[in-house]
Parts: structure tokens; C-alpha cells; sequence
């Protein structure tokens, strides 16, 4: 199982989390999460080096032997997921990968501010990948398919009503900082073997 | 209407949505804090408005400052309003939400049970699957009883997408509420032959999750699974089949076997390296789990692939540049090391190497694995290169962690591997130089440990303490170093109580009445204190001999300027031994001034040696006469009377006449009773100390201490090495001792040699020496148990165990014959020439775990030709098999032993070996044979039915222990409804009693109470009503369901 995912950036800021695993898990209140796990996760994992493995024991922080830490990092943002020995430690960096690039997929080059202006669409796409914490679906197209028709049907709902609030929306997003654009999937330096037939 | 709704939305859009409130927190980085709080007063009016869109969007803005760490609990009620918004958009923001914030405590989950299963329903599926979604997300015992249906019947959804949603989430219903395990398993088990790939996947996922908290119960799943890891081609499927597999093959050892070849095909053929790994790690590993060690052994065997090659596989993969599987590699070699500890200790270059790596995560894993591969010959060696490491080791969590893997390498198995003990003193003594350790406690008590039991290292021992007490300034020079002055405890210890091995016991004294050491912990200087006092005595003693007084009148003196220091101090403990010591000391310098001589005396206040002392020294101790330890000291109250009493406490009316009375009705057997339970509950206790009558006798005469039996080993130990010395050079002396020994075999061998004159011995010389050759320096003093007084219990016990199951196999020696009448079970089969019947009769004999079944087949020849060479054979399952001749392959048939001329009958029979009896059974067989005009080779196919039924025995039962069994708790319920049956009722309980082996117990008027018992001794008993309904208890749930089931078939029938 999959107690709990964390994203946050090269600055511990935290930009998404699944926290009911760890609410129940751990019975971690709010404010120890915040005052001891996620400084504790990010110190970890940010002091290895870009060539060491994916893979932490994070023992008495995540409780136990038995759960993991794995994470990935791209570019300014570490994708954090925290397991149980349950699941297979490269299939869960092969679904971090599966996230990403689904991520890039549907928010077309996907960079950090797109996490922190959308977190809620970065949950919808996470949802489809994870439910309480099991695999759900690990092929990308299904799960783009599933995505983009709940969207689509979304917009639908909004119709003409929708029209003027996007209209503004789009005028308030112009002036958004300019930032690099991407989290540079095509060149990450952790090579992680290849599973083709995950389809 | 459609104007107001566009003006509504015009509203809106000058509100702010969640983009805007991201915005603005960044925009506000220095008062975050406060632009947030007027956000959420904005919000919470938001939430007051009756546009559900605006309520939507405070919502949406709430998840976000959920997840920056606000509280937003309060807003639990408006969440749930969102959710049961008709849209969709706005539903999803709602589940979202509930997913974040709500858990199990949050109150308004009750609210949405309905909102949820409407949901559940709805036609568009994206409902469903949003609702799905945060469902499993805060769902609550309360919720899965009440949605378990609905979701059950989503299974079978027709959308692919709501299935496999519904199935994953049926694992977070079971974990709720586990009652629903029982009714949705079959659906569940359906699942798994979905055509869709992604319900497939999450069927095994659910499956395999459960599996991990009892793999038991899944055994029966085995061939289903096989048949899937054979044809799946999807990697995350494949790999929890393969972890499942894991977990099943340490109770099915035959698993293993069947698994060697998919599971090789597999190694040999998969590209995806995660795969590959999972399936190595599975052939070794999960087989080797602890329960059953001997069957890793057997196993091994079994498997084709000797661990080598496992082990090659591994290397591969710790070979790899790829950080991760290195990782993983050292992991699994970690588990495969607890079995075949020699096939990894052959890679010990490549684990050292991995010592080297940068990443921190593998030096862990590399040390872990270090710690099984250590012998007596290369445990200097490898201790040599950790200590290399922890000089090099920067950060102290990863020194801290050599620190102790050293000393867990060193000390295991009772310093099984340590040949010489100074080098080890040595090493313990370096380990001190470490900066900011921690674990000074550690290091101290090995010294300490070491320095008690080793009697022959003592002299080097104290040596080496008296060392560092003098250098103590520089263990507590600085702060940081505070953890490692516990090991000056240990030092100061060591000096005082083998102070006579002291060089210069003056100059230690001294060093132990610094007045640097007040700043020492409180429970050091106290133990500095006493061991002072010693030094002191034996300082004394060497003084005194000399014709010169004064020298000991100056020790003395010495004393009674430093400790009134200590007496000073603010530690009870210092303060109390400092001043009874220094008052000692002064009237010790009043006799010493009147010239008397005190040494002696002194000296006898400290005298004893202590010795280590066996664990099971106690029992020598014999009991004093007259003492009873079973007998109790105060009669405890009756457990009757405390219930009765303690309501009756709270007010103070309590009536003593009635309690005394009731005391003494407590007669002798009860008594006796509870003090034979009490026995038996000590002899199971490990803690308990035994009283064992033999050892009593022994040594009753003669009581005494001087009976502790203590190993007595006298070694002498020729070096001296002054100063601190560099375990290092033991590594040299000890290959030299080494040579020097292998030099003196070899003599010794050769003289053998030449008494028995026999010319082949060459060999011998060049080949390496082997772990026994190797004698240690010095012994440590292990305290050992009496082996052969354990060792004939045992035989005992065996002797016992083996009488009782000759007996249970009298008992069952009376076969069951019974009819086998359920004629539906055999299929009786229709061929165009013969026709066949085969009422069988079964019977049932127990021998060890699996137990024989004995099937009698009749076979009647109704055509009119001659019937000859027929075999019979039937497809073994994995639970059943029939027995064949030795020899011959699992597949062969057996010949019947006779021919059917036309019109006859005859029975054979034959054997079946039935692993588990809590499933029915079904084998296909077919039987062969030649008519003998045609002279072809005809096939007939049947099934053999084994019911559940036929394995139960009918077993006479008294009430009373009848009403035990179901007091006991031991068995579990389960209940089932006949329908449509109209007979009497006694005809009702002959039925059952004749087709499923009960007896009847007991028959009060419209119920009746039944009890039957499987061969493997399961108890089943029934309550049946006349309205029709059977309550049932047994201890295996899952005989008890089919036997149920196949009852109320019977009862269909009719």
C-alpha cells in the first residue's frame, strides 16, 4: 500500500500531499506534519546526492521497518511516496514516471507553477493513478482518456454561464511570472530501468 | 431566470477562485499569515451564500489552505453540501475536499451514507467513480456496513472503470468492516478472470493486500494464480502474483516446487529488471520466512536452481551502475544470507566495496549483510576495514550506526568469533576516541561484559582502563563528547574490582580523585567514589609490608583532601558512599598513627570474587524445608465473590458474616485444581524459575553457594604491551599464533601419520585452514546449560508425544464406513456400451497431517461384452491426490485388478492422500478399458465428489461438554435458513444425522442441539429450530460454511 504521497519543492515548500493515510496511519495531527514530518522528509531527502538511489529507510519517522521511502527528483520539485513493503520498489518509481509524464501530458510542459496554481487537477489526474492508497491504473493513456473526459464534461456543465468567468481568468493569468517552463523529464540523470510492457 | 444566472456569474467572476488565492499568498510572503486569516473570513462568507457555485469555490480554496496546513474541520458541514451538489464539477470539488480533510473522527460522515449511495447509483459514471474515489479515502466501519451491498454490486458494473474501482475499494470495506469478507469473496475471486486487464489488476491487488495479514486463507486461490502469473503479461500485475506467491509458499511447500519453472522462465525472459528482481527475491526469500526454516532446506532441494545461482544474479545486479538496484540487490542478498549464509559469503570483496559507495542508503544495507558473514578467521579483518571507515565516516548518525554494528559483529553469539580478547579490548579502547558518540553506554558495558567473564584478559584489561583514567581529560575535554564518559564508568570500575592486576595502583588512585572528575555525571562519580575506596584497600595492603609507615599514612592523607569534594556533592548518591568513605578513611588514619595495622581489615570490606553466574544457577538453590512455593500466602478471594462484592464497595454497607463462610467452601480438589493449572501455566512461562526435583535431591545435603557452578578456565596470557596499543598489531600476532598452531597440527599429523602409515596426506598440507581449526587465545566464560539434562527431557517429551498418537490412531483405528448416498455427487456415467455405478463408500484414517481417504468404487457392467484391462485414473488437485504405486509418475492410472464379464459387479478401491478437508472437493478422472470384441480403447469420464460431509465423523457428545465447547470461544458462528422444507421435525433431524454424520446432543421441544467432528478434529456443532433456521459453530469457519451450504442442498432436494 501506498501510505502517502508528498510533493514539495527544492525548498521543502510543500506542494501536494495525500494526507488521510497519514492521518490514520500515523495518527499525525496537522501540526506534527508539519513541524515534524515534512521537515524531516525533505532534510532526507535533499542532503543525497542526484546519483545515489532512489530508495530511504526512513524507520522510526515513517514508522517502521517495513515502510519506505521512495522519491524522485525533477528539477525544482521531489515527488515523494511512501510505501510499505507490500509494493515493489521499482514499479512505484515506475508509477512516479507514469505520474510525471502524465502530469506533462495534460498540463503541456509541466512546471511547478502549474502544481501550485492547480493543485486541485493534479489531484483529479492523482486520482485516477491511486485510490486510497492502491495502484489503480498505471497505463497513461487510460488514464489521460479519464481525465480529460471528466474535464470535458465539466466544461459542459459551465457552458455559457462559464464563458465570462474564463474570460477574466485568462486576463488575470497574463501577468504570471515568467519561470522556466518545464521539470525537464526528457533529462534526468536517475536512470531507472525501463518496464515496456507496463501496458 | 437564464439572465439571473449569467448575472450570478458575472458576480462571481470578480470573485476570488483558488487561482487568485494563490496568487495572493505569494504576493504577500511577508504577512502570509494574515492575508490567509482575512481569506478565510471572506471564504466563510462565501459559505453563507446560497449559490452553491460560490460555496463550491470557498470549498475548493479550503482544500488548498488544508493542504498549506490550516484547520479547516469547521467547514466539514458546507463540504458535505457541496458534495451532494447536482453537478458534477462541483460534486468533485466536494469529494476532493472530504478526501483531504475528513477522517474517521470527523462527525458529519454519518450525514453523507445516503448522499453517497445515491451517488453510487447514479448513471453517469463519473459519479460513481468520483464517489468511489473519496470513499476510500475517509471511509468508516459505519459506512462500509452500510454501502458494502451497493459497492458489491458495482463489481459487476458494466463499465470497466466503475469495476475496478469498486473492487479496490472492496479491500478498504474489508479492513472497516470484515464481515463483508465472507459474501464478496466469490465475486471477488470472479475478478480475477475480468476480461478487462485493469479490473484483473485490481483484483489481484485486493487479493494480495489481504493475503499479507493472512495468507492462509488464500491457499485455495493458488492454481487460480498460477494460471494468471503463467498468462499475464501486464508487469504490476505479474509482481504482486509473485509476491502473493511469496507469502503462500512457506504453508504449501509443494508451491514452491510447481513455481521453480514459471518463475525460472520468467528470470530468463523478462526484460523489465523490477521483474526480474521481485522473482529472485520470491524463489529464496519468501520461502525461507521463519515459521518453517527446515522447509527452506527442503525446499532447496527442490528448486533447480542451486543458491548460486541466485546469488550470481544478485551480483549482477549489485554490480550494476544503477544505484537502485544495488540497493535492492544487497537487500535481497540480505535474505537470502539468513539461509545460505555460505553462497553469500563467497561475494564478501563486492559487499566490502559497497562499504565504499557514497550513498549512504546502500553502506547501510552493505553493513546489515557484513554482520552474517563474519567468522573466526576474518573477523579481525573485516573489523579492520570498518575501522577504517568510521575514521573516515563523516556525520555522526552513519558512525554511530559502524559504531554499533562493530560491537553487534564482535559480540554476537556470546563473542562466538572472537579468538583474541585483547584485540578486542583494543578495538573498544579506539571505538572511545570517537567524537560525539552516543553510544559510550555501549562500548561500556562490552568492557564491562568482556573484562567479568574473560578472566584471563583481566590483567590486560585493567591495564588498559588505568590508561584511559589517566587520559580522562581527553575523553571529557569538550562538551560534545559527553556521551562517551560513560566509559569511564566502566574504566573506574574495572580498576577498582581487579585492582590487585593494577601496574601502579597509586597512580590510579590518584587519576580517580582528581577534582576534574566532579564534573562527571552524578552516577560516574559515584561509582569513581566506591572504587576509590578499593584502591585504597589494596594500595593498603601493598604499603603496609614495607617497614616505612608513612608512605601509607600519605595515601590516607591523600584521601581525606580530595573527597570531601564529593561529599560536597549535589548527587545524593555521591554524596552519601563520599561520606561514609571519608569517615572511614579518618579512623582509619587514627589506628594507622597508633601504628596499627588496619590493611587487612580493610581490604576484607571488598573481599569476594565475582563470578559470572549461570542462568539457570537458581534452580541448584534448594528450596528450604517447610517452604512451600505453591502454597498461598493469603487465600485469594473466590473469583465469584470479588464479582459479587464489587458493586456492593461503592457503598458501605458491606456484609463481612457472608464473605468468611464462602472462604472455606472453597474445598480441597478446587484447590488442588487451580494449583495444577497455576503449574502448568509456570512450566509454560519462560520467566518462571523451575523447580526441578532431580537437582534438589543433589544437592540438598549440602547447601552452600560454593554449588553455582561456574566454568573455570585458567589461561595465562603471555603479552604486555604498554601503553594504548593498536588493535592492528593483533591482526599480525594473531596470523603468527595461527602458523604456530597450524605448525603444531601439522606435526601432530604427522605423526599420526607415521603410526598408521598411510601415504596420502599431501593434501592436507597446502589446504586452508577450516573455521574449527582456529582455537581462541582466550575463553570467555560462557555460562552454559546442562545439556544432557535438557537433552533427555526431550526425549521424554518425544516418547510421550509419540505414545499419544498411537492412541489417537487406535481410536481411529474404527473405520467410518459410511453410505455415501448423496447420488448426485458421483455423476453416474452414460456411455453408449457401459453404464457404470459408483455408490462409494468412503473411510477415513488419519496418519500424521495429511490424511487417507479411501474411496470404494463399484463398478457394474451393464452392456453385454467382456470388459478387461481397465484403468483408473483421476487428476490430482493440489489438495487431493490419489496414491500410486511408488515408482510410477503422478499422471499413470491404476489398473483395476479384475475383468467385467457382462452383467457383473465388483468393487475396487482405492487410496486418496487429502491435504485439507475444509473444502469439497472435486476431481475429474477418467477410466479406460477394451471391450474385448473391438479390442479399442474406450474412455469413460466422472468427477469424485469429496463433500465436506464426508469428512465429518459422527461423534457421540454429552451435553455437558457439549454446553463446554460452546462456552469455550474457540469457535466461530455462522447461521443458515432452510426454505421450503415440510417435515416433521424429528424426520428433519434424522436427515441430517444420516446424510452429514451429526448426532444428535440434545432435544428440547422445538430445537435440538447436534455435534459431528471432522477427522482433523474440528468441532462442529449445530443448533437447529423447528422453524427451520441451523445456528452453527465450529472452529474452522470455512468447513463450517460448506457444510452448511452442502446441508441445505440435501434439504433443497427435497
Amino acid at each position: 500500500m501506498i501510505k502517502a504521497i508528498l510533493i514539495f519543492n527544492n525548498h521543502g515548500k510543500p506542494r501536494l500531499r495525500t494526507n488521510n493515510t497519514l492521518f490514520t496511519l500515523f495518527s499525525l495531527s496537522n501540526n506534527l506534519f508539519f513541524s515534524h514530518f515534512l521537515p524531516e522528509t525533505f532534510h532526507l531527502v535533499s542532503k543525497r546526492d542526484e546519483n545515489v538511489c532512489n530508495f530511504l529507510e526512513g524507520g522510526m519517522l515513517i514508522g517502521g521497518s517495513d515502510y519506505k521511502l521512495i522519491y524522485r527528483h525533477y528539477a525544482t520539485l521531489y515527488f515523494v511516496f511512501c510505501v510499505d513493503s507490500s509494493e515493489s520498489e521499482l514499479g512505484i518509481l515506475d508509477l512516479i514516471q507514469v505520474f510525471v509524464e502524465t502530469l506533462d501530458k495534460c498540463f503541456e510542459n509541466v512546471c511547478e507553477l502549474d502544481l501550485i496554481f492547480h493543485v486541485d487537477k493534479v489531484h483529479n489526474i492523482l486520482a485516477e493513478m491511486v485510490m486510497g492508497g492502491m495502484v489503480l491504473e498505471t497505463n497513461m493513456n487510460e488514464i489521460i482518456t479519464q481525465v480529460d473526459a471528466q474535464n470535458k464534461m465539466e466544461k459542459s456543465e459551465a457552458g455559457i454561464a462559464g464563458a465570462p468567468a474564463r474570460a477574466v481568468s485568462a486576463v488575470k493569468n497574463m501577468n504570471l511570472p515568467e519561470m522556466p517552463r518545464n521539470i525537464n523529464i526528457g533529462d534526468i540523470s536517475i536512470k531507472v530501468p525501463n518496464l515496456p510492457s507496463f501496458k | 431566470m437564464a439572465l439571473k444566472i449569467v448575472k450570478g456569474s458575472i458576480d462571481r467572476m470578480f470573485d476570488k477562485n483558488l487561482q487568485d488565492l494563490v496568487r495572493g499568498i505569494r504576493n504577500h510572503k511577508e504577512d502570509e499569515a494574515k492575508y490567509i486569516s482575512t481569506c478565510i473570513d471572506e471564504i466563510k462568507q462565501e459559505l453563507k451564500q446560497d449559490n452553491i457555485a460560490v460555496k463550491a469555490n470557498a470549498v475548493c480554496k479550503l482544500t488548498y489552505l488544508q493542504m498549506l496546513g490550516y484547520d479547516v474541520s469547521w467547514a466539514a458541514f458546507n463540504i458535505v453540501e457541496v458534495m451532494s451538489s447536482s453537478k458534477f464539477t462541483y460534486k468533485r470539488i466536494g469529494y476532493l475536499a472530504a478526501s483531504q480533510c475528513f477522517h474517521e473522527s470527523t462527525d458529519v460522515i454519518m450525514l453523507t451514507t445516503n448522499q453517497i449511495r445515491k451517488d453510487l447509483s447514479s448513471p453517469n459514471q463519473y459519479d460513481t467513480g468520483v464517489a468511489l474515489t473519496g470513499l476510500s479515502c475517509f471511509v468508516t466501519p459505519d459506512l462500509a456496513r452500510d454501502l458494502a451491498n451497493d459497492i458489491m454490486t458495482l463489481m459487476s458494473h458494466t463499465k470497466p472503470y466503475i469495476r475496478k474501482k469498486a473492487v479496490l475499494i472492496m479491500y478498504k470495506v474489508f479492513l472497516k468492516y470484515p464481515e463483508s469478507l465472507r459474501p464478496a469473496f466469490p465475486r471477488l475471486k470472479e475478478k480475477l478472470e475480468d476480461p478487462d486487464p485493469g479490473v484483473q489488476s485490481a483484483a489481484v491487488n485486493v487479493i494480495c493486500e489481504l493475503a499479507r495479514r493472512n495468507p492462509k486463507n488464500y491457499l485455495s486461490l493458488a492454481p487460480l494464480f498460477f494460471k494468471l502469473m503463467t498468462s499475464s503479461t501486464n508487469n504490476w500485475v505479474l509482481i504482486k502474483i509473485i509476491k502473493l506467491f511469496g507469502a503462500l509458499t512457506p504453508l504449501e511447500p509443494r508451491l514452491g516446487k510447481k513455481l521453480i519453472e514459471p518463475l525460472t522462465n520468467l528470470i530468463h525472459s523478462t526484460s523489465a529488471m523490477s521483474l526480474l528482481y521481485e522473482c529472485v527475491n520470491t524463489v529464496y526469500i519468501d520461502v525461507n520466512t521463519p515459521p518453517l526454516p527446515s522447509l527452506s532446506l527442503s525446499l532447496c532441494l527442490y528448486l533447480s536452481l542451486p543458491p548460486q545461482l541466485c546469488v550470481q544474479k544478485l551480483r549482477i545486479l549489485i554490480e550494476d551502475s544503477d544505484q537502485n538496484l544495488k540497493y535492492l540487490g544487497l537487500l535481497a542478498m540480505s535474505k537470502i544470507l539468513k539461509t545460505h549464509p555460505k553462497s553469500v559469503q563467497s561475494h564478501k570483496d563486492l559487499i566490502l566495496q559497497c562499504l565504499d559507495d557514497k550513498d549512504e542508503s546502500i553502506r547501510l544495507r552493505a553493513l546489515d549483510l557484513l554482520y552474517g558473514m563474519v567468522s573466526k578467521k576474518n573477523l579481525m579483518e573485516i573489523v579492520k576495514k570498518l575501522m577504517l571507515h568510521v575514521d573516515k565516516a563523516e556525520g555522526t548518525t552513519y558512525r554511530d550506526e559502524l559504531l554499533t554494528k562493530i560491537i553487534d559483529i564482535c559480540s554476537q553469539s556470546n563473542y562466538q568469533y572472537i579468538t583474541n580478547f585483547e584485540w578486542y579490548i583494543s578495538i573498544l579502547v579506539e571505538l572511545t576516541r570517537l567524537e560525539g558518540t552516543r553510544h559510550g553506554h555501549l562500548i561500556a558495558s562490552q568492557m564491562l561484559d568482556v573484562a567479568i567473564r574473560v578472566k584471563a584478559i583481566r590483567g590486560f584489561a585493567v591495564a588498559q582502563m588505568a590508561t584511559l583514567l589517566d587520559n580522562a581529560h581527553l575523553l571529557t575535554g569538550n562538551m560534545q563528547r559527553m556521551g562517551i564518559c560513560e566509559v569511564l564508568y566502566a574504566a573506574a570500575w574495572i580498576c577498582g574490582e581487579f585492582s590487585e592486576h593494577l601496574e601502579n595502583p597509586m597512580q590510579t588512585l590518584e587519576a580517580m580523585l582528581r577534582p576534574k572528575v566532579a564534573t562527571l555525571p552524578g552516577h560516574i562519580q559515584a561509582v569513581y567514589v566506591q572504587n576509590a575506596a578499593k584502591l585504597f584497600a589494596t594500595v593498603l595492603k601493598s604499603q603496609e609490608g614495607n617497614t616505612d609507615s608513612t608512605a601509607a599514612q600519605e595515601t590516607s592523607q591523600l584521601m581525606i583532601d580530595r573527597l570531601p569534594l564529593f561529599v560536597q556533592s549535589a548527587n545524593l548518591e555521591v554524596q552519601e558512599r563520599a561520606s561514609c568513605i571519608l569517615q572511614l578513611v579518618k579512623y582509619i588514619q587514627k589506628l594507622q598513627q597508633k601504628d596499627v595495622e588496619v590493611a587487612e581489615e580493610v581490604s576484607a570490606l571488598f573481599a569476594g570474587e565475582l563470578n559470572p553466574v549461570a542462568p539457570k544457577a537458581q534452580k541448584k538453590v534448594p528450596v528450604p524445608e517447610g517452604l512451600d512455593l505453591d502454597s498461598w500466602i493469603n487465600e485469594p478471594p473466590s473469583e465469584s465473590e470479588s464479582e459479587d462484592e464489587q458493586p456492593k464497595a461503592i457503598f458501605a454497607k458491606e456484609e463481612p458474616k457472608h464473605s468468611r463462610p464462602r472462604r472455606e467452601e472453597v474445598d480441597e480438589k478446587e484447590l488442588a485444581k487451580r494449583r495444577e493449572a497455576r503449574k502448568q501455566e509456570q512450566a509454560n512461562n519462560p520467566f518462571y524459575i523451575k523447580a526441578s526435583p532431580s537437582s534438589q535431591k543433589v544437592y540438598q545435603e549440602a547447601p552452600g553457594v560454593e554449588h553455582i557452578p561456574v566454568v573455570q578456565i585458567d589461561l595465562s596470557v603471555p603479552l604486555k604491551v604498554p601503553g594504548l596499543p593498536m588493535s592492528d598489531q593483533y591482526v599480525k600476532l594473531e596470523e603468527e599464533r595461527r602458523q604456530k598452531e597450524r605448525a603444531e597440527k601439522k606435526k601432530k599429523e604427522k605423526k599420526k601419520r607415521k603410526e598408521k602409515r598411510s601415504g596420502r596426506g599431501k593434501k592436507h598440507d597446502s589446504g586452508p585452514e577450516s573455521e574449527e581449526d582456529i582455537t581462541p587465545a582466550h575463553q570467555v566464560d560462557i555460562v552454559t546449560e546442562e545439556m544432557p539434562e535438557k537433552s533427555s527431557k526431550h526425549k521424554k517429551k518425544k516418547q510421550k508425544k509419540e505414545k499419544e498418537e498411537k492412541e489417537k490412531k487406535k481410536k481411529k483405528k474404527h473405520h467410518h464406513h459410511h453410505h455415501h448416498s448423496d447420488g448426485g455427487g458421483e455423476e453416474a456415467v452414460q456411455n453408449g456400451t457401459v453404464e457404470e455405478e459408483e455408490p462409494l463408500l468412503t473411510s477415513l484414517k488419519n496418519k500424521s497431517s495429511t490424511y487417507q481417504v479411501v474411496v470404494s468404487v463399484i463398478f457394474e457392467n451393464k452392456c453385454d461384452s467382456f470388459l478387461k484391462s481397465m484403468e483408473f485414473n483421476v487428476l490430482d488437485s493440489l489438495n487431493s491426490k490419489l496414491q500410486r504405486p511408488e515408482g510410477s509418475g503422478p499422471h499413470d492410472g491404476l489398473t483395476v485388478p479384475f475383468q467385467l464379464p457382462p452383467g457383473v459387479s465388483n468393487e475396487a478401491r482405492f487410496v486418496f492422500t487429502v491435504q485439507s478437508i475444509i473444502m469439497p472437493q472435486k476431481l475429474k478422472g477418467t477410466l479406460t478399458f477394451i471391450v474385448k470384441d473391438s479390442s479399442t480403447h474406450e474412455k469413460l469420464d466422472f468427477k469424485l465428489h469429496f463433500t465436506c460431509t464426508s469428512y465429518l465423523i459422527t461423534t457421540p457428545c454429552y451435553s455437558d461438554a457439549f454446553a463446554k465447547l460452546l462456552e469455550s470461544g474457540d469457535l466461530k458462528c455462522s447461521s443458515v435458513r432452510l426454505e421450503g422444507v415440510n417435515m416433521p421435525f424429528h424426520h428433519l433431524l434424522a436427515r441430517i444425522c444420516f446424510h452429514h454424520h451429526f448426532s444428535v446432543v440434545e432435544r428440547i421441544d422445538s430445537c435440538a442441539s447436534m455435534y459431528s467432528r471432522s477427522i482433523q478434529g474440528h468441532h462442529v456443532c449445530l443448533l437447529v429450530k423447528v422453524t427451520v433456521s441451523i445456528d452453527a459453530k465450529c472452529d474452522e469457519p470455512t468447513l463450517l460454511g460448506n457444510v452448511l451450504d452442502e446441508i441445505k442442498q440435501t434439504f433443497s432436494q427435497c
